[in-house]
């Protein structure tokens, strides 16, 4: 499986398939269980901690984060992998946390502290943070969990518009298969016995989605692209 | 992140504070010595009575600094275990920490006699006294983390901090019950709590393990601010979050216990100082909150010792008492003031 830079890609599949094992052990979290994963060329395992901190940042949710914090000071903790050993900030590190604030559109919020903000603009502020790491790979564990229609779709459109600007390859878990479905440039749909990686519309076309689910209460509509209420 | 400059009021504040203090512990006692002749002992000038300068060199200028020794270190250890386990309500105290040392203390006090002599002129040293204290507490502190590593729930990291304080005081109990009345007499006087029974080579070992303990917190400070974000996301910003943590553990014992073995078991400073001071000093960032840390804890502790000393009489309460008379209150305003409690 190939993770291409620039690219959004989605990772579906029903709870406890093994999503979040996946992205931890991409992200070195956890040691992997079989396989090797490569980034830029080289054996991630090799790596020494610091420098997978300059290839792959993450946004986590249900994190014990101190809501004390101000935006702009949780944001430039994303710089912590290029300051010195107390952990100053220069004039570069600057930089990047004001671009990383203006690319997901939270300048306006960036004096306030955590613990005002709704769970859409934490879960952006969370995102400016993993920017602001300054990462060819970026990857989300279920980013629109505990948000509303409305700011699961601005999320992800958000993940959408970041790929494209900032030419980065954005990995998340999502529960939303609908709107990946419409905004995700490749779906890794994860099942019990395969996996199976392709574009939504290769994947529709395969008829990938119709054995995710148990078949008694919804099915796939390749009509609408969508997973519908079974009425019978 | 805040440039340091923002909170250079505070600090000349803090500093400020802690001179006054300092100078007014040690001008303050049950002996009447003017400001004056207090000024004339410490700039080296003319005494009126040779007791008074002998009363401030080797009495009153060892428990001012002793109580600044204990006062930070016992904060900075409180900073520590607080971002550490992610809990507002961690200290030394709290979690055990002081009565795992308590129990080194009165291995070492009363427990020597069943040893028998041969350790015992090594034991009742000041070394062996530390290191006795510090050892205790590494063990509780180590029992709590490993603790909190199976349960992330705020209030179960405190309940174990209880129980393994009731552990080790039933364990002392037990020492007590066996103990000749004289030994038992050393361990309840140490158990009050005091600043003011050491001599200069004490403050000197003193002095070493706090600054062991403080060095290390120095060199920490960075990945105490990724740790504010949780360890799973320190270590995705490149942090060895084992050799952190045993960094961290082995300067909280230090402090914890080097403090504890010399000064007893004093309680709510390292808790109560962090809140205090984010009060003056609303962050987070270990690189202001540590030296600020250092200066409030010194304030407070200086200023219980004023108390403790009950200036112009005879008496001398137990340091331990006028911390908590002031600590627990804080606690008690951190819980039930009506934003939520926010670490």
């Amino acid at each position: 499986m190939e993770l291409v830079k620039g690219e959004l890609v989605g990772i579906v599949g029903v709870n406890g398939v093994g999503k979040s094992t996946f992205l931890r052990t991409i992200s070195g979290i956890q040691p992997a269980l079989k396989g090797k994963i490569f980034i830029e060329q080289k054996d991630r395992e090799t790596l020494p901690a610091p420098k997978l901190a300059s290839l792959i940042s993450l946004v986590l949710t249900n994190q014990p984060i101190s809501k004390n914090l101000r935006v702009a000071e949780l944001v430039a903790l994303g710089r912590q992998p290029y300051t010195n050993w107390i952990g100053s900030v220069n004039a570069q590190d600057k930089q990047q946390i004001k671009n990383a604030l203006k690319l997901v559109n939270i300048e306006e919020i960036q004096h306030k502290r955590c613990y005002e903000l709704s769970d859409g603009q934490l879960q952006k502020v969370l995102i400016a943070r993993a920017l602001a790491q300054d990462t060819p790979v970026v990857i989300l564990d279920e980013p629109t969990s505990h948000l509303d229609m409305y700011h699961k779709a601005q999320v992800l459109k958000l993940l959408k518009n970041l790929s494209q600007k900032t030419n980065k390859a954005i990995l998340f878990a999502t529960h939303e298969v609908n709107l990946a479905i419409q905004l995700c440039d490749k779906i890794i749909l994860m099942q019990e016995n395969k996996i199976v990686k392709g574009s939504p519309q290769e994947l529709i076309s395969e008829n990938a989605f119709d054995s995710m689910f148990p078949s008694d209460l919804i099915y796939f509509d390749s009509g609408s692209h969508s997973f519908r209420i079974k009425t019978t | 992140m805040h440039t340091p400059g923002k909170y250079k009021l505070s600090f000349a504040l803090l500093l400020f504070l802690v001179l006054v203090t300092a100078f007014l512990n040690i001008s303050l006692g049950s002996v009447d010595i003017p400001f004056s002749e207090v000024f004339a002992v410490i700039f080296n000038g003319e005494v009126s009575k040779e007791s008074w300068r002998y009363i401030i060199l080797e009495y009153r200028i060892p428990k001012a600094l002793t109580s600044i020794l204990a006062g930070s270190g016992l904060a900075v250890s409180g900073m520590l275990m607080q971002t550490m386990f992610r809990n507002p309500l961690a200290g030394p105290y709290v979690l055990g920490l002081s009565s795992g040392a308590s129990l080194g203390v009165a291995l070492v006090l009363m427990g020597a006699s069943m040893f028998g002599g041969i350790a015992l002129s090594l034991l009742l040293s000041g070394w062996g006294m530390v290191i006795a204290s510090s050892l205790g507490s590494l063990l509780v502190l180590l029992a709590v983390m490993a603790a909190s590593i199976r349960l992330k729930d705020t209030m179960a990291i405190l309940i174990i901090g209880l129980m393994f304080a009731s552990l080790t005081s039933a364990v002392v109990s037990v020492l007590s019950y066996f103990s000749p009345a004289d030994q038992l007499q050393q361990y309840v006087f140490w158990s009050f709590g005091s600043v003011g029974n050491l001599n200069w080579q004490e403050v000197g070992v003193l002095s070493f393990f706090w600054a062991l303990g403080i060095i290390l917190a120095i060199t920490r400070i960075k990945n105490l601010n990724s740790l504010l974000l949780g360890e799973q996301y320190a270590k995705s910003l490149g942090i060895s979050i084992n050799r952190n943590r045993a960094v961290l553990i082995i300067a909280t014992s230090f402090l914890a216990g080097s403090i504890t073995a010399f000064a007893g078991p004093i309680a709510f400073v390292g808790l109560a100082v962090p809140h205090l001071i984010r009060q003056i000093i609303p962050t987070n960032d270990h690189r202001i909150l540590l030296p600020a840390v250092i200066l409030g804890g010194a304030i407070l502790m200086l200023f219980c010792d004023i108390v403790a000393q009950l200036p112009g009489t005879n008496y001398t309460l137990p340091i331990n008492a006028i911390t908590s008379l002031v600590g627990a209150p804080v606690v008690i305003w951190l819980l039930v003031r009506k934003r939520k409690f926010i670490f």
